[in-house]
């Protein structure tokens, strides 16, 4: 327990060193590319909850992502027109009201998409999962107002009560704090008697009914949770960014947030952060040498994905072990 | 009404070709238990190499035997090179190797032919039209692929329900360790089906490429509507691949049809066109959830 303590200190303090490193170095790219690594891990880490710990293939994950995101576009949107959305909620720049809204939406999503979606299961659950996605992929890009297919600029990273948010690295470090937050409520809802039930039901969904706990139920809070932290994840990349597009929930974005996940290792909690950075890493990094990097990076899943039985994660823990 | 009629047909072709997909990847789904995601790669092959041929020999038959023979040798590499070690493993791994496999495929077409799409022209045979209503001339090349869909039909239910071979399909897609356990070489049935999907995608991909523009990613779009095909139909289940395929593929052409002129009535042009495009893209989904959630296994799920 202390040495696992210490190593997320280490590693929680390395990552706060970036902005530093990368103006030292003169790499001002790096701040943009961990940060942006970073939010992908939280999306990937919200998605492993209900994939790698509770067995919910859902094929739709970044439905979710893109939703919180929208929110805090639409509510910009609103803002800098000084209208109202649906001639009801006026628009916001608060980030403090900002990710609060866009956390409830995603939830709201996932409740709607979960409570019908989880009557099914296997390969059924996936593909009514990808429907749904596809369903709001396709509304927001028939939503003219908010831009259609070109999606929605946020001008301006909303405001956080005392901070200079314009500052790269400040942003920088609320998304660190963002993640790191999340990592440690992650951590504890695994720990508690729901993530143990959601285990539970994962590997024997008869004997947890048998023990009369309502499957069902549990299952859908956890999907709903899943897809709140995706939604915070989502509004955290848009202020990141300062843009909001449908490409965050093209069914390819699922796809991906699932390689992050399996690359790092299923199931685990620090798997999906290292696969987001690594693949967000490796995507970035052949993109500047070749158009074709694709390439590459489908070879090197697929050999991840036929050799490796639990990502990195198993690999770091092998390499640990043998110590 | 000869508008209806004619965009009924359209829905009709376009049924046809989500059925040619949409039965290999349901054999495949059911007799092997993979979810093939690359099964739209497959497609793309079929058409890459026919319009290539075609348009390097002037000949639409030659390529057409090509775009099948390419796509049937894409489909065995793939069962023995990645598939074969994925049947054990669970629905994740699946999809995660087989997303991966689009990557690969994608790329590599894109090194081989480039981003601009291939345009061919249909044969000369084909190339006028036949007037099947007064008033309503129709292509006679979409008729051709419409024919060939519906001949490929027959001829799957004929392999299916009186051969032996198509017996030992039946039985893969009830019971898979049932026909192991009773000594079926089921290594070899397992590389035929694969390969018969394959041809399948591929004919549909060949029979497509005068029509559509032929280009990379091609396989992704329709892909997506495969699966609702495939799930709506029931996985393992020809016959529900045939009737949802139809069924789906006239649905979502009417929408596409009619739906932004309907919706224009009620609010302003462009952001009807809009909406209408939208909304009818989510059709198919639509229906699947509705599907899915009145019978969770499909229409006509092979397994009880």
């Amino acid at each position: 327990m202390k040495r696992e303590h210490l190593i997320l200190l280490a590693v929680f303090l390395l990552l706060a060193l970036v902005p530093y490193a990368a103006e030292l170095t003169g790499q001002t790219s790096w701040t943009r590319l961990v940060g942006q690594a970073l939010i992908y891990g939280m999306a990937a880490a919200s998605l492993n909850f209900i994939l790698g710990y509770g067995g919910m293939v859902s094929f739709g994950h970044a439905a979710f992502f893109g939703i919180g995101g929208y929110v805090v576009g639409i509510l910009y949107h609103h803002f800098d027109a000084g209208t109202s959305f649906l001639g009801l909620i006026p628009g916001t720049d608060q980030m403090l009201i900002t990710l609060p809204a866009a956390v409830i939406v995603a939830g709201l999503a996932a409740a709607l998409v979960g409570a019908m979606s989880l009557r099914t299961g296997g390969v059924q659950f996936i593909m009514i999962t990808l429907a749904f996605a596809q369903m709001f992929f396709f509304l927001f890009i028939s939503l003219k107002t908010y831009g259609g297919e070109d999606g929605i600029m946020v001008r301006r990273t909303n405001s956080l009560p005392g901070l200079d948010m314009k500052n790269k690295a400040t942003l920088y470090w609320v998304v660190l704090c963002f993640a790191a937050a999340y990592y440690l409520f992650l951590r504890r809802l695994v720990q508690s008697s729901f993530g143990q039930i959601i285990a539970g039901i994962r590997q024997n969904e008869r004997r947890m009914a048998a023990m009369g706990i309502s499957t069902y139920r549990y299952k859908l809070a956890a999907f709903v949770l899943s897809g709140m932290g995706a939604g915070l994840a989502g509004a955290l990349m848009v202020n990141f960014l300062r843009f909001a597009s449908p490409d965050m929930m093209h069914w390819s974005r699922s796809g991906e947030l699932m390689i992050m996940v399996i690359l790092g290792g299923v199931g685990t909690l620090a798997g999906p952060f290292i696969g987001a950075g690594v693949l967000f890493t490796l995507e970035t990094t052949l993109a500047r040498y070749t158009e074709h990097w694709m390439l590459p990076v489908g070879i090197l899943l697929l050999i991840v994905v036929l050799t490796t039985r639990g990502g990195l994660m198993a690999l770091i823990r092998r390499l640990g072990g043998k110590r | 009404m000869i508008l209806l009629f004619e965009q009924l047909l359209n829905g009709l072709q376009y049924g046809v070709t989500l059925f040619l997909l949409a039965a290999g990847l349901t054999l495949i789904f059911g007799i092997m238990g993979v979810i093939n995601l690359a099964h739209g790669a497959l497609y793309m092959v079929g058409a890459f190499a026919a319009s290539w041929v075609a348009i390097q020999t002037g000949s639409f038959w030659g390529g057409l035997l090509s775009g099948l023979a390419a796509s049937a040798i894409a489909g065995v590499a793939v069962e023995l090179g990645v598939m074969r070690r994925l049947y054990a493993r669970d629905h994740l791994d699946q999809v995660l190797a087989t997303f991966a496999l689009i990557l690969i495929f994608n790329q590599s077409t894109v090194l081989i032919f480039g981003r601009q799409p291939l345009f061919t022209s249909v044969p000369d045979v084909f190339s006028g039209s036949v007037e099947i209503l007064p008033g309503l001339p129709y292509p006679t090349y979409r008729l051709f692929v419409i024919a060939v869909g519906l001949a490929v039909a027959l001829g799957l239910y004929l392999l299916i329900n009186k051969t032996r071979v198509g017996m030992l399909v039946r039985a893969g897609a009830t019971n898979r360790q049932m026909v192991r356990a009773l000594g079926v070489n089921i290594q070899g049935l397992y590389t035929a089906v694969f390969a018969l999907g394959a041809l399948l995608a591929g004919l549909a991909g060949v029979m497509a490429s005068p029509i559509v523009s032929v280009q990379v990613g091609m396989g992704d779009e329709i892909i997506l509507a495969t699966f609702v095909v495939v799930v709506i139909g029931g996985v393992g289940s020809v016959k529900g691949a045939f009737v949802a395929g139809i069924v789906l593929g006239m649905f979502d052409t009417m929408l596409r049809a009619f739906l932004p002129g309907l919706l224009q009535q009620v609010m302003p042009g462009p952001e009807a066109q809009a909406l209408g495009v939208g909304v009818s893209s989510m059709g198919i989904y639509l229906m699947m959830a509705l599907v899915l959630l009145v019978r969770p296994r499909g229409l006509f799920a092979a397994r009880g």
